[in-house]
Protein backbone atom coordinates (compact mmCIF):
# COMPACT_ATOMS: atom_id res chain seq x y z
CA UNK A 1 0.00 0.00 0.00
CA UNK A 2 1.12 3.72 -0.76
CA UNK A 3 -0.07 7.06 0.49
CA UNK A 4 -0.27 9.47 -1.91
CA UNK A 5 1.19 12.49 0.02
CA UNK A 6 -0.66 15.43 -1.92
CA UNK A 7 -3.91 14.11 -1.62
CA UNK A 8 -3.37 12.22 1.48
CA UNK A 9 -5.43 9.19 0.54
CA UNK A 10 -4.00 5.70 0.40
CA UNK A 11 -4.16 3.34 -2.18
CA UNK A 12 -3.40 -0.42 -3.72
CA UNK A 13 -2.06 -1.11 -6.69
CA UNK A 14 -4.49 -3.19 -9.33
CA UNK A 15 -1.69 -6.38 -8.52
CA UNK A 16 -1.61 -5.77 -4.73
CA UNK A 17 -5.74 -6.06 -4.47
CA UNK A 18 -6.39 -9.60 -2.52
CA UNK A 19 -8.93 -10.89 -0.32
CA UNK A 20 -10.01 -9.18 2.70
CA UNK A 21 -9.15 -5.82 1.74
CA UNK A 22 -11.39 -2.76 1.99
CA UNK A 23 -11.50 -0.87 -1.21
CA UNK A 24 -13.48 2.73 -1.75
CA UNK A 25 -14.95 2.42 -5.99
CA UNK A 26 -17.81 5.17 -6.51
CA UNK A 27 -17.66 6.28 -2.67
CA UNK A 28 -18.79 3.08 -1.07
CA UNK A 29 -17.08 0.50 0.35
CA UNK A 30 -16.38 -2.91 -0.29
CA UNK A 31 -14.87 -5.58 0.85
CA UNK A 32 -12.45 -8.41 -2.04
CA UNK A 33 -14.00 -11.69 -1.77
CA UNK A 34 -11.68 -12.84 -5.05
CA UNK A 35 -9.17 -12.06 -6.79
CA UNK A 36 -7.81 -12.90 -9.84
CA UNK A 37 -4.55 -12.38 -12.30
CA UNK A 38 -5.72 -12.55 -15.90
CA UNK A 39 -2.94 -11.70 -18.32
CA UNK A 40 -2.30 -13.13 -22.04
CA UNK A 41 1.16 -14.41 -23.03
CA UNK A 42 1.77 -11.47 -25.48
CA UNK A 43 -0.08 -8.57 -24.08
CA UNK A 44 -1.67 -6.44 -21.29
CA UNK A 45 -2.60 -7.56 -17.61
CA UNK A 46 -5.59 -7.26 -15.79
CA UNK A 47 -6.86 -8.05 -12.12
CA UNK A 48 -10.83 -9.00 -12.11
CA UNK A 49 -11.73 -8.97 -8.47
CA UNK A 50 -15.34 -9.76 -7.07
CA UNK A 51 -16.26 -7.33 -4.26
CA UNK A 52 -19.09 -7.54 -1.51
CA UNK A 53 -20.58 -3.68 -1.12
CA UNK A 54 -20.29 -3.27 2.70
CA UNK A 55 -23.40 -1.15 3.07
CA UNK A 56 -26.12 -3.71 1.28
CA UNK A 57 -23.93 -6.99 0.95
CA UNK A 58 -24.44 -6.82 -3.09
CA UNK A 59 -21.25 -9.02 -4.73
CA UNK A 60 -20.17 -7.18 -7.99
CA UNK A 61 -16.99 -8.02 -10.48
CA UNK A 62 -14.47 -5.46 -11.45
CA UNK A 63 -11.47 -5.48 -13.81
CA UNK A 64 -8.32 -3.19 -13.67
CA UNK A 65 -5.77 -2.94 -15.59
CA UNK A 66 -2.20 -3.72 -13.56
CA UNK A 67 -0.87 -0.92 -13.56
CA UNK A 68 -3.93 1.40 -12.09
CA UNK A 69 -4.53 2.15 -8.73
CA UNK A 70 -7.45 1.66 -6.39
CA UNK A 71 -8.60 3.65 -3.15
CA UNK A 72 -8.21 2.36 0.11
CA UNK A 73 -12.21 2.54 2.13
CA UNK A 74 -11.28 3.92 5.42
CA UNK A 75 -13.45 1.15 6.92
CA UNK A 76 -12.27 0.22 10.59
CA UNK A 77 -14.48 -2.29 12.89
CA UNK A 78 -14.35 -1.84 16.80
CA UNK A 79 -15.79 -3.46 19.81
CA UNK A 80 -19.77 -2.10 20.90
CA UNK A 81 -21.43 -2.53 23.54
CA UNK A 82 -25.23 -3.28 22.48
CA UNK A 83 -27.69 -1.30 24.14
CA UNK A 84 -31.49 -1.27 22.79
CA UNK A 85 -33.76 -1.30 19.94
CA UNK A 86 -36.29 1.09 19.33
CA UNK A 87 -38.33 2.03 16.28
CA UNK A 88 -35.93 -0.54 14.36
CA UNK A 89 -33.17 1.26 15.28
CA UNK A 90 -30.50 -0.37 17.16
CA UNK A 91 -28.74 1.16 19.94
CA UNK A 92 -24.98 0.87 20.92
CA UNK A 93 -22.49 2.62 22.56
CA UNK A 94 -18.85 2.87 22.34
CA UNK A 95 -17.15 1.53 26.01
CA UNK A 96 -14.71 4.16 26.62
CA UNK A 97 -16.06 7.24 25.46
CA UNK A 98 -19.63 6.02 25.90
CA UNK A 99 -20.54 7.70 22.86
CA UNK A 100 -23.56 6.35 21.16
CA UNK A 101 -24.41 5.43 17.60
CA UNK A 102 -27.35 3.27 15.63
CA UNK A 103 -27.33 0.67 13.18
CA UNK A 104 -30.13 -0.12 10.73
CA UNK A 105 -32.22 -3.29 10.78
CA UNK A 106 -29.90 -4.27 7.10
CA UNK A 107 -26.36 -3.82 9.36
CA UNK A 108 -27.74 -6.22 12.24
CA UNK A 109 -29.41 -9.20 9.69
CA UNK A 110 -26.04 -11.11 10.80
CA UNK A 111 -26.26 -10.22 14.64
CA UNK A 112 -30.35 -9.75 14.84
CA UNK A 113 -30.60 -13.89 16.23
CA UNK A 114 -28.01 -13.85 18.75
CA UNK A 115 -27.86 -10.22 20.33
CA UNK A 116 -28.78 -9.88 24.20
CA UNK A 117 -28.79 -5.86 25.35
CA UNK A 118 -25.53 -5.39 27.37
CA UNK A 119 -23.62 -7.46 24.85
CA UNK A 120 -19.87 -6.63 23.64
CA UNK A 121 -19.93 -7.38 19.74
CA UNK A 122 -17.40 -6.04 16.85
CA UNK A 123 -18.94 -3.64 14.15
CA UNK A 124 -17.29 -2.44 10.94
CA UNK A 125 -17.91 1.40 10.89
CA UNK A 126 -17.36 3.72 7.90
CA UNK A 127 -17.50 7.64 7.87
CA UNK A 128 -18.84 7.24 11.58
CA UNK A 129 -22.43 4.93 10.45
CA UNK A 130 -22.14 0.94 11.17
CA UNK A 131 -22.17 -0.80 8.11
CA UNK A 132 -22.58 -3.96 9.59
CA UNK A 133 -22.40 -6.03 13.02
CA UNK A 134 -20.55 -9.26 13.76
CA UNK A 135 -21.88 -11.50 16.68
CA UNK A 136 -19.16 -13.00 18.62
CA UNK A 137 -18.37 -16.65 16.52
CA UNK A 138 -19.78 -18.22 20.22
CA UNK A 139 -22.41 -17.24 22.50
CA UNK A 140 -24.60 -18.57 25.33
CA UNK A 141 -27.99 -18.02 25.50
CA UNK A 142 -30.82 -19.50 27.60
CA UNK A 143 -33.28 -21.33 26.42
CA UNK A 144 -36.80 -19.66 26.37
CA UNK A 145 -39.08 -22.50 25.44
CA UNK A 146 -38.66 -25.89 24.19
CA UNK A 147 -40.52 -29.14 24.50
CA UNK A 148 -39.74 -32.09 27.10
CA UNK A 149 -37.64 -34.60 25.37
CA UNK A 150 -38.50 -38.05 25.11
CA UNK A 151 -35.83 -40.50 25.93
CA UNK A 152 -35.20 -43.19 23.19
CA UNK A 153 -37.42 -41.11 20.64
CA UNK A 154 -34.60 -41.87 17.55
CA UNK A 155 -36.98 -40.73 15.02
CA UNK A 156 -36.23 -37.11 15.16
CA UNK A 157 -32.17 -37.62 14.86
CA UNK A 158 -32.38 -37.12 18.54
CA UNK A 159 -32.98 -33.45 18.43
CA UNK A 160 -35.48 -31.01 18.89
CA UNK A 161 -36.13 -27.40 18.34
CA UNK A 162 -35.50 -25.02 21.29
CA UNK A 163 -36.31 -20.81 21.15
CA UNK A 164 -33.34 -18.95 22.10
CA UNK A 165 -33.62 -16.06 24.52
CA UNK A 166 -33.35 -13.58 21.89
CA UNK A 167 -35.80 -15.32 19.68
CA UNK A 168 -33.41 -17.98 17.15
CA UNK A 169 -34.50 -21.50 17.12
CA UNK A 170 -31.42 -23.67 17.45
CA UNK A 171 -31.64 -27.41 17.31
CA UNK A 172 -30.62 -29.29 20.92
CA UNK A 173 -30.46 -32.60 22.11
CA UNK A 174 -33.19 -34.81 23.67
CA UNK A 175 -31.87 -34.04 27.33
CA UNK A 176 -31.74 -30.29 27.31
CA UNK A 177 -34.55 -29.20 29.02
CA UNK A 178 -36.27 -25.12 29.19
CA UNK A 179 -34.19 -22.64 31.77
CA UNK A 180 -30.71 -24.22 30.62
CA UNK A 181 -28.08 -22.17 29.18
CA UNK A 182 -26.31 -23.64 25.69
CA UNK A 183 -23.11 -22.87 23.85
CA UNK A 184 -23.74 -22.21 19.97
CA UNK A 185 -22.04 -21.32 17.12
CA UNK A 186 -23.82 -18.38 15.31
CA UNK A 187 -21.61 -18.88 11.88
CA UNK A 188 -23.39 -22.05 11.49
CA UNK A 189 -26.24 -21.38 13.86
CA UNK A 190 -25.85 -25.18 15.53
CA UNK A 191 -25.70 -26.03 19.33
CA UNK A 192 -22.14 -26.77 20.64
CA UNK A 193 -22.51 -27.92 24.58
CA UNK A 194 -24.72 -27.49 27.43
CA UNK A 195 -22.81 -24.74 29.69
CA UNK A 196 -22.50 -25.29 33.55
CA UNK A 197 -23.61 -22.00 35.63
CA UNK B 1 3.41 -27.42 -3.47
CA UNK B 2 4.08 -30.50 -5.53
CA UNK B 3 3.51 -34.05 -4.58
CA UNK B 4 6.23 -36.18 -4.85
CA UNK B 5 4.19 -38.13 -7.79
CA UNK B 6 3.79 -34.59 -9.40
CA UNK B 7 8.04 -34.26 -9.53
CA UNK B 8 8.01 -37.39 -10.83
CA UNK B 9 5.58 -36.83 -13.52
CA UNK B 10 7.73 -33.29 -14.37
CA UNK B 11 10.76 -35.96 -14.95
CA UNK B 12 8.72 -37.92 -17.11
CA UNK B 13 7.23 -35.15 -18.74
CA UNK B 14 11.29 -33.37 -19.19
CA UNK B 15 12.12 -37.31 -20.96
CA UNK B 16 8.96 -37.56 -23.24
CA UNK B 17 9.41 -34.20 -24.57
CA UNK B 18 13.76 -34.92 -25.14
CA UNK B 19 12.61 -38.58 -26.62
CA UNK B 20 9.98 -36.33 -28.92
CA UNK B 21 12.43 -34.20 -30.32
CA UNK B 22 15.32 -36.74 -30.92
CA UNK B 23 13.10 -38.70 -32.94
CA UNK B 24 12.53 -35.68 -35.00
CA UNK B 25 16.38 -34.93 -35.49
CA UNK B 26 16.43 -31.56 -33.64
CA UNK B 27 19.06 -30.19 -31.85
CA UNK B 28 18.77 -29.60 -27.42
CA UNK B 29 20.39 -25.96 -27.13
CA UNK B 30 20.99 -23.58 -24.29
CA UNK B 31 20.84 -19.71 -24.55
CA UNK B 32 21.89 -17.31 -21.40
CA UNK B 33 19.33 -16.36 -18.80
CA UNK B 34 21.13 -13.36 -18.38
CA UNK B 35 21.84 -10.29 -20.64
CA UNK B 36 22.21 -6.50 -21.32
CA UNK B 37 19.00 -6.64 -23.57
CA UNK B 38 15.42 -6.90 -22.71
CA UNK B 39 12.25 -7.54 -24.61
CA UNK B 40 10.43 -3.98 -25.40
CA UNK B 41 6.71 -5.35 -24.88
CA UNK B 42 5.12 -3.38 -22.68
CA UNK B 43 2.79 -5.91 -21.37
CA UNK B 44 6.52 -8.00 -19.91
CA UNK B 45 8.20 -6.89 -16.88
CA UNK B 46 11.67 -7.87 -17.28
CA UNK B 47 13.42 -8.70 -13.60
CA UNK B 48 16.89 -6.99 -13.09
CA UNK B 49 20.13 -8.00 -12.42
CA UNK B 50 23.66 -6.73 -12.68
CA UNK B 51 27.07 -8.09 -13.67
CA UNK B 52 30.10 -6.40 -13.09
CA UNK B 53 28.09 -3.56 -12.01
CA UNK B 54 26.28 -3.23 -15.11
CA UNK B 55 22.03 -3.37 -15.36
CA UNK B 56 21.92 -7.18 -16.55
CA UNK B 57 17.60 -8.76 -17.18
CA UNK B 58 16.63 -11.54 -17.15
CA UNK B 59 15.56 -13.72 -19.48
CA UNK B 60 11.61 -13.29 -20.15
CA UNK B 61 11.93 -16.15 -23.22
CA UNK B 62 14.59 -17.59 -24.70
CA UNK B 63 13.46 -16.31 -28.39
CA UNK B 64 16.30 -13.20 -28.99
CA UNK B 65 19.40 -15.78 -28.64
CA UNK B 66 17.55 -18.38 -30.68
CA UNK B 67 16.54 -16.53 -33.37
CA UNK B 68 20.77 -15.80 -33.59
CA UNK B 69 21.28 -19.82 -33.63
CA UNK B 70 18.69 -20.15 -36.30
CA UNK B 71 20.34 -16.98 -38.56
CA UNK B 72 23.73 -18.90 -37.77
CA UNK B 73 22.87 -22.16 -39.94
CA UNK B 74 22.01 -24.42 -36.88
CA UNK B 75 18.30 -25.99 -38.57
CA UNK B 76 15.44 -27.15 -36.14
CA UNK B 77 16.28 -26.26 -32.76
CA UNK B 78 14.73 -26.56 -29.38
CA UNK B 79 15.16 -25.73 -25.46
CA UNK B 80 13.39 -26.37 -22.27
CA UNK B 81 14.53 -23.17 -20.10
CA UNK B 82 13.63 -21.46 -17.39
CA UNK B 83 12.09 -17.81 -17.97
CA UNK B 84 11.17 -14.98 -15.56
CA UNK B 85 8.53 -12.13 -15.62
CA UNK B 86 7.94 -9.54 -12.72
CA UNK B 87 4.61 -8.62 -11.54
CA UNK B 88 3.06 -11.80 -12.92
CA UNK B 89 1.18 -13.55 -9.97
CA UNK B 90 -2.15 -15.77 -10.25
CA UNK B 91 -3.55 -19.17 -10.63
CA UNK B 92 -1.91 -19.56 -13.90
CA UNK B 93 1.15 -17.48 -13.27
CA UNK B 94 4.42 -17.48 -11.45
CA UNK B 95 7.03 -15.08 -11.96
CA UNK B 96 9.45 -18.15 -12.61
CA UNK B 97 8.56 -20.55 -14.92
CA UNK B 98 9.49 -23.22 -17.66
CA UNK B 99 8.94 -22.78 -21.00
CA UNK B 100 9.63 -24.98 -23.89
CA UNK B 101 10.71 -23.41 -26.56
CA UNK B 102 11.34 -24.59 -30.17
CA UNK B 103 11.40 -23.59 -34.35
CA UNK B 104 11.38 -25.30 -37.56
CA UNK B 105 12.95 -23.75 -40.52
CA UNK B 106 10.80 -23.98 -43.23
CA UNK B 107 7.74 -24.78 -41.62
CA UNK B 108 4.44 -22.86 -42.36
CA UNK B 109 2.55 -22.06 -39.47
CA UNK B 110 0.06 -24.93 -40.31
CA UNK B 111 2.79 -27.32 -39.84
CA UNK B 112 3.61 -26.19 -36.88
CA UNK B 113 -0.17 -26.31 -35.57
CA UNK B 114 -0.01 -30.02 -36.49
CA UNK B 115 3.22 -30.81 -34.34
CA UNK B 116 2.46 -29.47 -30.95
CA UNK B 117 -1.06 -31.31 -31.64
CA UNK B 118 1.65 -34.06 -32.07
CA UNK B 119 3.64 -33.41 -29.12
CA UNK B 120 0.65 -32.95 -26.68
CA UNK B 121 -0.49 -36.61 -27.19
CA UNK B 122 3.10 -37.68 -26.86
CA UNK B 123 3.33 -36.00 -23.94
CA UNK B 124 -0.29 -36.70 -22.46
CA UNK B 125 -1.30 -39.94 -24.21
CA UNK B 126 -2.84 -41.06 -20.61
CA UNK B 127 -5.49 -37.99 -21.11
CA UNK B 128 -6.35 -39.34 -24.99
CA UNK B 129 -7.27 -36.01 -25.69
CA UNK B 130 -9.58 -36.07 -28.64
CA UNK B 131 -8.15 -34.68 -32.20
CA UNK B 132 -7.39 -31.01 -31.77
CA UNK B 133 -9.72 -27.92 -33.35
CA UNK B 134 -8.74 -25.11 -35.46
CA UNK B 135 -10.88 -21.32 -35.16
CA UNK B 136 -10.43 -17.93 -36.18
CA UNK B 137 -9.93 -15.55 -33.82
CA UNK B 138 -12.97 -13.15 -34.76
CA UNK B 139 -14.61 -16.14 -34.70
CA UNK B 140 -13.83 -16.97 -31.36
CA UNK B 141 -14.80 -13.92 -30.10
CA UNK B 142 -17.84 -13.66 -32.00
CA UNK B 143 -19.39 -17.49 -30.21
CA UNK B 144 -18.02 -15.85 -26.80
CA UNK B 145 -18.57 -12.24 -26.36
CA UNK B 146 -21.66 -11.61 -29.85
CA UNK B 147 -18.81 -8.43 -30.97
CA UNK B 148 -16.94 -8.35 -34.19
CA UNK B 149 -13.35 -6.71 -34.38
CA UNK B 150 -14.79 -3.68 -35.60
CA UNK B 151 -17.88 -3.63 -32.91
CA UNK B 152 -18.74 -0.23 -32.26
CA UNK B 153 -18.85 1.53 -28.46
CA UNK B 154 -22.55 0.86 -27.92
CA UNK B 155 -21.84 -3.23 -29.23
CA UNK B 156 -18.97 -3.12 -27.00
CA UNK B 157 -20.06 -1.29 -23.60
CA UNK B 158 -22.38 -3.69 -22.23
CA UNK B 159 -19.74 -6.80 -23.16
CA UNK B 160 -17.54 -4.92 -21.02
CA UNK B 161 -19.81 -3.76 -18.57
CA UNK B 162 -20.54 -7.68 -17.74
CA UNK B 163 -16.89 -8.19 -16.86
CA UNK B 164 -16.38 -5.64 -15.02
CA UNK B 165 -14.89 -2.95 -16.87
CA UNK B 166 -16.43 0.74 -15.89
CA UNK B 167 -14.31 2.94 -16.91
CA UNK B 168 -13.85 4.45 -20.64
CA UNK B 169 -13.56 2.78 -23.76
CA UNK B 170 -9.93 1.05 -23.70
CA UNK B 171 -7.83 0.79 -26.80
CA UNK B 172 -8.82 -1.97 -29.16
CA UNK B 173 -5.78 -3.94 -28.49
CA UNK B 174 -6.26 -3.84 -24.21
CA UNK B 175 -10.23 -4.55 -25.17
CA UNK B 176 -9.36 -7.58 -27.10
CA UNK B 177 -6.80 -9.02 -24.00
CA UNK B 178 -9.11 -8.25 -21.71
CA UNK B 179 -12.73 -9.88 -23.82
CA UNK B 180 -9.97 -12.60 -24.76
CA UNK B 181 -8.60 -13.36 -21.13
CA UNK B 182 -11.78 -13.46 -19.80
CA UNK B 183 -14.60 -14.83 -21.86
CA UNK B 184 -12.85 -16.19 -24.94
CA UNK B 185 -10.08 -18.86 -23.22
CA UNK B 186 -11.79 -20.00 -20.08
CA UNK B 187 -14.53 -21.06 -22.09
CA UNK B 188 -11.89 -23.11 -24.64
CA UNK B 189 -10.43 -26.18 -24.70
CA UNK B 190 -12.36 -28.23 -22.29
CA UNK B 191 -14.03 -30.65 -25.17
CA UNK B 192 -10.75 -30.59 -27.51
CA UNK B 193 -7.41 -28.81 -27.67
CA UNK B 194 -8.23 -25.26 -29.66
CA UNK B 195 -6.11 -23.33 -32.03
CA UNK B 196 -6.59 -20.18 -32.18
CA UNK B 197 -5.21 -18.74 -35.07
CA UNK B 198 -5.77 -15.26 -37.58
CA UNK B 199 -4.70 -12.88 -34.71
CA UNK B 200 -5.75 -9.02 -35.27
CA UNK B 201 -2.63 -6.96 -36.19
CA UNK B 202 -2.85 -5.52 -32.86
CA UNK B 203 -1.66 -8.33 -31.37
CA UNK B 204 1.05 -9.21 -33.53
CA UNK B 205 3.92 -9.21 -31.05
CA UNK B 206 6.64 -10.98 -33.76
CA UNK B 207 4.70 -12.48 -35.66
CA UNK B 208 4.78 -11.69 -39.82
CA UNK B 209 1.53 -9.54 -40.89
CA UNK B 210 -0.47 -11.05 -43.56
CA UNK B 211 -1.88 -8.26 -45.46
CA UNK B 212 -5.02 -9.23 -46.04
CA UNK B 213 -7.56 -7.78 -46.83
CA UNK B 214 -8.05 -7.99 -43.99
CA UNK B 215 -4.18 -7.84 -42.53
CA UNK B 216 -3.66 -10.66 -40.11
CA UNK B 217 -1.23 -11.79 -37.74
CA UNK B 218 0.76 -15.17 -38.60
CA UNK B 219 0.31 -16.09 -35.14
CA UNK B 220 -1.18 -19.16 -32.79
CA UNK B 221 -2.57 -19.72 -29.48
CA UNK B 222 -3.11 -23.19 -28.16
CA UNK B 223 -6.11 -23.08 -25.62
CA UNK B 224 -6.61 -26.23 -23.33
CA UNK B 225 -8.45 -26.60 -20.22
CA UNK B 226 -9.39 -22.94 -20.43
CA UNK B 227 -6.07 -21.95 -20.10
CA UNK B 228 -3.17 -20.91 -22.45
CA UNK B 229 -0.89 -23.06 -23.30
CA UNK B 230 1.42 -21.96 -26.40
CA UNK B 231 1.91 -19.28 -28.43
CA UNK B 232 3.21 -19.90 -31.93
CA UNK B 233 4.80 -17.20 -34.48
CA UNK B 234 5.30 -16.90 -38.55
CA UNK B 235 8.38 -15.31 -37.30
CA UNK B 236 9.11 -11.80 -38.26
CA UNK B 237 12.73 -12.19 -40.34
CA UNK B 238 12.17 -8.32 -41.51
CA UNK B 239 15.17 -6.28 -39.38
CA UNK B 240 14.06 -2.99 -40.26
CA UNK B 241 10.81 -3.68 -39.08
CA UNK B 242 12.02 -5.68 -36.11
CA UNK B 243 13.90 -2.32 -35.50
CA UNK B 244 10.65 -0.27 -36.45
CA UNK B 245 8.60 -2.62 -33.76
CA UNK B 246 11.06 -2.42 -30.79
CA UNK B 247 11.11 1.56 -31.07
CA UNK B 248 7.55 1.82 -30.41
CA UNK B 249 7.21 -0.79 -28.42
CA UNK B 250 9.79 1.83 -26.32
CA UNK B 251 7.45 4.84 -27.03
CA UNK B 252 4.37 3.29 -25.83
CA UNK B 253 6.64 2.00 -22.76
CA UNK B 254 7.01 6.21 -22.13
CA UNK B 255 3.58 6.46 -22.65
CA UNK B 256 2.79 4.53 -19.71
CA UNK B 257 5.56 6.13 -17.36
CA UNK B 258 7.53 2.19 -18.08
CA UNK B 259 11.97 3.02 -18.48
CA UNK B 260 12.29 2.05 -22.30
CA UNK B 261 14.38 -1.33 -22.42
CA UNK B 262 17.92 -1.88 -24.43
CA UNK B 263 16.86 -3.66 -27.75
CA UNK B 264 18.66 -6.28 -28.47
CA UNK B 265 21.20 -5.22 -30.91
CA UNK B 266 22.58 -9.36 -31.54
CA UNK B 267 19.38 -10.08 -32.69
CA UNK B 268 18.92 -7.04 -35.35
CA UNK B 269 21.88 -7.73 -37.16
CA UNK B 270 21.34 -11.65 -36.95
CA UNK B 271 18.16 -10.77 -38.77
CA UNK B 272 20.09 -8.71 -41.53
CA UNK B 273 22.31 -11.20 -41.70
CA UNK B 274 18.83 -13.45 -42.60
CA UNK B 275 17.08 -15.84 -40.54
CA UNK B 276 15.94 -18.77 -42.68
CA UNK B 277 11.79 -18.78 -43.18
CA UNK B 278 10.73 -20.38 -39.87
CA UNK B 279 8.12 -20.92 -37.74
CA UNK B 280 8.67 -20.97 -33.70
CA UNK B 281 6.69 -21.91 -30.69
CA UNK B 282 6.88 -21.53 -27.04
CA UNK B 283 4.65 -23.35 -24.70
CA UNK B 284 4.28 -23.72 -20.78
CA UNK B 285 5.64 -26.38 -19.83
CA UNK B 286 4.36 -25.85 -15.94
CA UNK B 287 0.75 -25.47 -17.29
CA UNK B 288 1.37 -28.63 -19.33
CA UNK B 289 2.15 -30.64 -16.53
CA UNK B 290 -0.85 -28.96 -14.93
CA UNK B 291 -3.02 -30.46 -17.55
CA UNK B 292 -1.05 -33.88 -17.42
CA UNK B 293 -1.94 -34.05 -13.11
CA UNK B 294 -5.24 -32.53 -13.24
CA UNK B 295 -4.13 -29.74 -11.24
CA UNK B 296 -6.29 -26.43 -10.59
CA UNK B 297 -3.41 -24.22 -9.53
CA UNK B 298 0.37 -24.13 -11.04
CA UNK B 299 1.54 -24.03 -7.43
CA UNK B 300 0.17 -27.78 -7.52
CA UNK B 301 3.38 -28.32 -9.72
CA UNK B 302 6.32 -26.06 -8.40
CA UNK B 303 8.36 -27.24 -5.96
CA UNK B 304 8.38 -24.42 -3.95
CA UNK B 305 6.14 -21.64 -4.85
CA UNK B 306 7.36 -17.94 -4.95
CA UNK B 307 6.24 -16.94 -1.39
CA UNK B 308 8.32 -19.79 0.01
CA UNK B 309 11.28 -20.34 -2.59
Amino acid sequence: MVTDSEANVATYGANDLKPGLKILLDGDPFTIVDSDFVKPGKGQAFTRIRVRNLKNGRVIERTFKSNETVEEADAIEQEMQYLYQENGLYHFMEPTTFEQLTATEQAMAEAKPWLREQDTVTVTLFNGEILSVSPPHFVNLRIEATEPGIRGDTATGGSKPATMETGAVVRVPLFIEEGEVIRVDTRTGTYISRVKE
Amino acid sequence: MAHAATIRRRAALLHDIRTFFEARRMLEVETPLLSRHATTDPAIHSLVSSWGGKTCFLATSPEFPMKRLLAAGLGPIYQISKVFRDGERGRLHHPEFTMLEWYRPGFTLQDLICEVDELLHATLGELALPQAMILDYEQALFDSCGVHLDADPEQLWPVLQAVGWTKDLPAPAVWQDLLFGTMVVPRLGHDQPVFITNFPPDQSALAVIDPGPPPRAQRFELIVHGMELANGFLELRDATEQQQRFAADNARRLGLSLDPMPMDEHLLAALQSGLPPCSGVALGLDRLLMIACHSNSIDEVLAFPIERA
